[in-house]
């Protein structure tokens, strides 16, 4: 039989997926303004994600991207150059829709008696859409529009709790230090095309040569480049905004933002550098790795996250943190680069930022239950809820040792083969590091399992409800993040094949 | 498919019960624990391996299954029984199944949550035993961790918060310095070994070149050295060998009754065991070369630990000193390197896995009835509960190693094998010294029993004593008549099964 064969656009579906979701979100809330039917509401956007989902899953399955493979399978390019479709982009839709999928089903309860529900859940659909482009985007100016998709809608997200003040202030802060990046990263792209003429990343390639004696000038555009990247990723200097966003913000959208925006943050990071940047010809003409700089910024951002995440005596502030340092190991995708094992190294960041997906996003969801049942903010707070809880509190232990790199959990796979590829790549420093803040990170994941676990609570608590979508959202990514210790075979696979193809 | 289906069945069992209400707990967790107990006694009958798994024997119950491949080096499900690991698997099966119900009376609350981790640690502790990839083995090791931890924090004595964190960090850092070890040798293996299969490991540094390549700027011979160490530290710590072992008597003393009895039957053999499969089995020119200062180690824990003991006056810190000092036996047994020497080493790890289990059970009873584990707050204990005193003095026996019970042949085997050691210089010197902590051994625990079992009754409780019920009694006496069995029939029953896995690894994986 002869496999259906469907025009080449459709190849960006699972994002325009996500965009048909928003619209139809909002035609519905034209016709029913002020809807608060959750149902409705919240399955329209779950429904969404999983056919986003469903189909990035099924082109995986079905080969598109695949290079070597023709029939309409192989990469998919798109207008000329400006959108593409490979495995790299579907690995990281299919993150993206993961954790839309996940806050959509924790927003059901979470967002009850709100006001502005239709348009929550279509913002999170058009940032969503947003960040699948981004894993497709193939042109400077395409990688902006998708920036700023996904960027506007989040400060929206951030601040819609509109009567309480941490979440205004959240999102005034998200959008100041966003729009200053989004500037400088757009003067980074006119430094770019002014040294070679060009937008679309493989041109740009292509052009180097001919920058030869603009060295200083692509350097300068390459540097302010990676700024509006380490602002999207929340690495250190950029990341001052995150804690504060993710502390402001309703618990689902940090969860989102910590997982799914940083993922979107980092495929377009690896696809411009390993794309339009290859490493020796960009070295020829500006005189100094670009590894370097993420070298540097693998290492201070991962120290800085984490000792940070030490001090915290707020949970949500605790994790934001974390995921600060977590943006520091995926960073080591991208320092390796530099020798050997290239793919290896990079295949294991995109792991990483998989697993990551699970893990984290639970921790928020779980973090965004314990606001429903509102029993305060700090590790004191959270003292035996486990008491009331068992099975959120055990999926909870499952994040957080996750998240430390505790062994039999996904986070310690993705962690391990970083370290592998680190020292493969010759980063002993990188990988040493890696390491001791795994070590250091024990503490405080642990000092949180213990106030669940272990304390009793400090004053007596009324019985705690069970919200459904909240609880099924979190089991399902505890299971997840377990399940993914024997399904590990063929993600690592396909994650190193994603990293193989894009690495020069 | 027998070994994935005992890790499975216990795997399901812990969620079910997890899930399941309070009250009814403990029953099904009985009952779902009785299938790997049952399943795993028909798989020792119907044992058929022979051999070393490491080095090139028949595996029983063998199965492998592509897992992840990284790059060159995969990682493989690959599980598989000799005659080492069988008998562990038992013992674990059989002990989890008893430490259930055993924990019928002490644990009264979030009874489905303590259930279903002993659930959860049985098919880890499994897995620990069955697997031969390192990464395998090294997730159930791992994975051991957390739901010990959660039961000494959770359902653990007044200092449990302290007790359980000690245990967690000192166990979790000892991994990280032997997951480093390992990991370096494998890299430091070179090309023929390229995945981290433990028969692949041992049998290029057994019959193959070992050490070939320079790792992080660190020489062959020295990495080779340095990864024996490594892993040597990170097992003792498990074990425990002093001056590692801290942890222990605090564990211990926190823990509940029947996560005392996993810890001390089944958890400090994690230990042994992973020593001798990484140290012993992998590393014969190291164990030569480093045979004294372990020796020396091993007579160091039997003396000092026995002597910690005799200074104790809590009958919870009297057992677990004692097992410092018994695992003392087992390193001292490993180190001699001869069939009875390493034979009667594994021997003894089962054997003491059911004698510590019985006396830290036996121990819960009379903590129980009376609430205090004071040897000064207690005597003449036998009026009052003749069932549960009968067993704790039968127990102290089999500690002491009277003939006919199972501790006697271990013990005696690993001295006859030490004494007779070629590997170990000034052999029947340690040994002889070793020897002496049977003194010491009997000395406490006579004088114990003495203060509290007999003499004129006087408690100072306010609490009624009786008798213990049924559901506590049972399990003692199913592990007694284990012991009595064991300590009978040792050939028949066990220990030849023991040498055919034993022998290959001092003849260098030769027959």
């Amino acid at each position: 039989m002869e496999p259906i064969q469907l025009p080449e656009w459709t190849a960006l579906a699972p994002a325009l997926l996500f965009a048909l979701t928003a619209l139809a979100l909002f035609v519905y809330d034209s016709i029913e303004p002020r809807s608060t039917n959750r149902t409705v509401l919240a399955g329209t956007a779950t429904v969404g994600s999983l056919a986003s989902l469903t189909v990035a899953v099924w082109f995986v399955l079905a080969g598109v991207g695949t290079p070597g493979v023709d029939g309409g399978n192989g990469v998919v390019d798109l207008f000329g150059g400006q959108f593409v479709v490979d495995q790299l982009t579907l690995f990281f839709s299919i993150v993206v829709a993961v954790v839309a999928t996940l806050v959509s089903i924790a927003s059901y309860d979470y967002m009850e008696g709100h006001a502005y529900q239709a348009e929550y859940y279509s913002l999170v659909m058009l940032a969503a859409t947003g960040m699948t482009t981004m894993a497709a985007a193939n042109s400077l100016v395409t990688v902006f529009i998708a920036l700023e998709l996904s960027s506007l809608p989040s400060y929206a997200l951030v601040s819609i709790l509109k009567t309480n003040r941490g979440s205004v202030e959240a999102g005034l802060k998200y959008f100041l230090i966003g729009a200053l990046s989004s500037a400088v990263f757009v003067y980074g792209v006119s430094l770019v095309y002014g040294a070679t003429g060009h937008l679309q990343l493989e041109a740009i390639a292509n052009n180097l040569g001919g920058a030869a004696e603009f060295g200083g000038l692509l350097g300068l555009g390459i540097v302010m480049l990676l700024g509006g990247f380490a602002f999207k990723t929340a690495s250190v200097p950029f990341h001052f905004w995150a804690p504060e966003a993710y502390e402001g913000a309703p618990a689902p959208i940090s969860a989102f933002l910590s997982s799914a925006s940083k993922a979107a943050g980092f495929v377009i990071t690896i696809r411009v550098f390993t794309t339009a940047f290859p490493l020796e010809e960009a070295t020829a003409v500006i005189g100094i790795d670009w590894t370097l700089a993420f070298v540097v910024l693998a290492l201070v951002t991962m120290t800085l996250g984490n000792f940070a995440a030490a001090t915290q005596e707020n949970v949500k502030r605790m994790l934001a943190y974390s995921s600060v340092g977590h943006a520091g190991y995926a960073l080591i995708g991208l320092a390796g680069l530099g020798a050997g094992a290239n793919d290896l190294v990079l295949g294991a960041a995109m792991m990483h930022l998989l697993v990551y997906g699970f893990m984290n996003t639970g921790a928020f969801l779980f973090v965004g239950l314990a606001e429903h049942w509102g029993v305060g903010r700090t590790f004191a707070d959270y003292n035996g809820l486990s008491k009331q809880a068992p099975i959120a509190c055990a999926a909870m232990a499952v994040f957080l040792f996750s998240l430390a790199g505790v062994p039999p959990l996904g986070g310690f796979w993705s962690k391990y083969f970083l370290y592998v590829g680190a020292i493969e790549a010759g980063l002993l420093v990188v990988a040493a590091a890696l390491v001791v803040n795994s070590a250091l990170s024990l503490y405080y994941y642990s000092r949180l399992v213990k106030a669940l676990w272990i304390e009793d609570p400090v004053a007596g608590r009324d019985s705690l409800s069970q919200p459904t979508g909240l609880y099924a959202a979190i089991v399902v990514a505890a299971v997840v993040t377990v399940a993914l210790l024997p399904g590990f075979g063929p993600v690592a696979e396909f994650a190193i094949d994603a990293a193989a193809a894009v690495v020069p | 498919m027998m070994i994935e289906a005992l890790i499975a069945v216990a795997l399901t069992g812990a969620l079910v019960t997890f899930l399941a209400p309070n009250r009814v707990a403990g029953k099904l967790a009985f009952a779902v624990s009785l299938v790997p107990a049952a399943l795993s006694l028909w798989m020792f009958t119907a044992f058929d391996g022979s051999g070393n798994a490491l080095l090139g024997g028949d595996l029983a119950f063998e199965s492998r299954a592509e897992w992840i491949s990284l790059g060159e080096y995969a990682i493989t499900w690959f599980v598989g029984l000799d005659g080492i690991s069988m008998p562990l698997v038992v013992l674990t099966t059989v002990l989890v199944t008893l430490a259930i119900v055993s924990s019928w009376t002490p644990i009264d609350e979030r009874e489905s949550q303590f259930y279903g981790l002993l659930l959860f640690i049985e098919a880890n502790l499994i897995g620990v035993f069955a697997a031969l990839d390192f990464f395998l083995w090294f997730v159930f090791w791992e994975a051991v961790l957390i739901p010990m931890y959660l039961m000494i924090g959770v359902w653990g004595g007044p200092r449990r918060k302290y007790a359980a964190i000690k245990f967690f960090v000192y166990t979790n850092v000892a991994s990280l310095v032997m997951f480093g070890a390992v990991i370096a040798l494998v890299f430091g293996l070179g090309d023929p070994v390229t995945s981290f299969g433990l028969p692949e490991i041992a049998d290029a540094m057994v019959n193959g070149d070992g050490v070939q390549r320079t790792v992080l700027g660190i020489a062959p011979g020295t990495l080779a050295s340095l990864a024996f160490v490594a892993m040597f530290l990170g097992f003792a710590v498990k074990v425990p060998v002093v001056p590692f072992h801290t942890w222990l008597p605090d564990a211990h003393v926190e823990a509940p009754t029947p996560a005392s009895v996993l810890l001390a039957g089944v958890l400090l053999k994690m230990g042994t065991y992973a020593m001798l499969r990484f140290n012993f089995t992998m590393f014969p020119e190291q164990v030569e070369a480093y045979a004294i200062p372990i020796a020396a180690v091993a007579v160091i824990s039997v003396i000092y630990g026995a002597m910690l003991a005799l200074a104790q006056t809590d009958l919870k810190r009297i057992v677990a000193y004692s097992s410092v000092s018994s695992m003392g036996y087992v390193i001292l047994g490993l180190v001699a390197y001869t069939t009875f020497g390493v034979g009667g080493a594994t021997f003894q790890m089962v054997s003491h896995g059911l004698i510590s289990g019985l006396m830290f059970m036996a121990v819960g009873v009379v903590y129980n009835a009376t609430h205090t584990r004071m040897v000064t707050d207690m005597s003449g204990l036998a009026d009052r509960m003749p069932v549960a005193i009968g067993i704790l003095v039968a127990g102290s026996f089999a500690y002491m190693g009277l003939p006919l019970m199972s501790g006697f042949y271990g013990e005696f085997t690993i001295f006859f094998g030490a004494f007779q050691s070629e590997l170990l210089a000034y052999a029947p010197a340690f040994t002889a010294l070793a020897m002496f902590g049977i003194v010491i051994v009997a000395g406490y625990l006579l004088f114990a029993l003495q203060r509290t079992a007999f003499g004129p009754y006087r408690l100072e409780t306010d609490y009624e004593i009786g008798r213990a019920p049924l559901h506590d009694v049972a399990p003692m006496i199913v592990l007694l008549a284990l012991i009595v069995a064991l300590g009978v029939a040792p050939d028949d029953l066990l220990f030849e099964m023991i040498t055919d896995a034993v022998d290959p690894i001092l003849n260098g994986g030769e027959f």
